[in-house]
């Protein structure tokens, strides 16, 4: 177990911000509150699925199978099935994360990892079809012919710039997450 | 409607996986639960500073700054506004096409999309749980500055500027 302070110190550093503005200005305190509250119930509606599925994965899928359909050397279909993976999923950003961990626990190339988190950001399925709805077909298109390159090319290019050490680090890291 | 489908796929699994076998299934949700302990106090903290960011830039502060005739300064601003803040899809896109109505242009408004979905500031904290700083700091730059190209193209594919 890490230190208390550690573990809760983010915690205690955004609770203690959001008193002192309510110290300041009551209003604009509480109504902070309010929506942190809102915000809580989505979190708390849509991560226990999400961990859930995480750890139905992990113990049902053998490594040797996710290796082989995106780890090294799974080239195009790798690309393919993390696009797929993240545009399928629900949810906000931060529920990809947990999922990437079981990813690096099953040896998924880090590219394609970090496509799946590209993919999950910004081009789910479900939001493409209420972005149509709201802004239009042309807009939600043309972000969608944007992002799908994008993704790919930030991912390569993160991968090249963080060092391999790293990035071995991180899976290791991942074990006990 | 998202919810529904996503904890009947996650229920209809679980059923399956306890039926095949109980051990694995019980050792699959402890597995779950682990990693939520885990992640929990950086979520939390999240969801306070989101909480105080929306309190602060309502859709009323943001429109303002989006406005009509903002140009470029206007989309470095709806970029910054999408980067820090953390609104879900059914809040947002809404709001987006509220702002559009209101005479925001679609750079602006492309710009704000992009980085509300793609840079994740204020849950860096959880980000950088998982990827470390170097990785967390690198992408968001990277998602922010390619925002920018986003909102060029859509710019002129869409708004005809």
């Amino acid at each position: 177990m890490k230190p208390l302070l550690k573990r809760f110190g983010f915690l205690i550093a955004a609770i203690a911000a959001v008193a002192a503005i309510t110290l300041f200005d009551a209003s604009l305190g509480f109504k902070a509150v309010n929506i942190a509250g809102f915000s809580l119930k989505e979190m708390l509606l849509v991560l226990p699925p999400v961990f859930v599925l995480m750890g139905l994965l992990d113990v049902w899928v053998p490594k040797e199978i996710m290796i082989r359909y995106m780890g090294e050397g799974s080239g195009v279909k790798g690309i393919a099935l993390a696009i797929l993976l993240g545009s399928a999923a629900a949810g906000p950003l931060y529920g990809a994360f947990p999922v990437a961990a079981v990813f690096m626990r099953k040896e998924v190339k880090f590219t394609n990892i970090l496509i799946f988190i590209g993919a999950w950001s910004t081009t789910k399925i479900p939001m493409f079809v209420f972005e149509m709805s709201a802004l239009g077909t042309a807009f939600a298109v043309t972000r969608l012919l944007v992002d799908i390159p994008g993704i790919i090319i930030i991912a390569y290019a993160l991968a090249a710039l963080i060092p391999k050490e790293e990035i071995k680090a991180l899976y290791k890291n991942a074990e006990n997450l | 409607m998202e919810n529904l489908i996503l904890y009947g796929v996650t229920l209809l699994l679980l059923v399956l996986s306890f039926l095949k076998d109980g051990g694995k299934t019980k050792n699959a949700l402890k597995k779950a639960w682990k990693s939520f302990y885990n992640i929990l106090p950086e979520f939390l903290g999240v969801i306070m500073l989101v909480g105080l960011l929306l309190a602060v830039l309502n859709p009323d502060v943001i429109s303002r700054i989006i406005g009509a005739e903002s140009g470029w300064l206007g989309v470095v601003l709806s970029a910054i506004v999408g980067a820090v803040t953390l609104i879900p899809g059914f809040v947002a896109f809404p709001t987006a096409a509220m702002l559009l109505k209101n005479g925001a242009g679609y750079m602006q408004i492309g710009a704000f999309v992009s980085t509300l979905m793609m840079v994740g500031v204020i849950t860096a904290p959880v980000e950088i749980k998982y990827f470390g700083k170097r990785l967390t700091v690198l992408r968001n730059t990277f998602a922010f500055l390619f925002s920018f190209l986003v909102a060029y193209i859509i710019g002129k594919a869409v708004g005809g500027a």
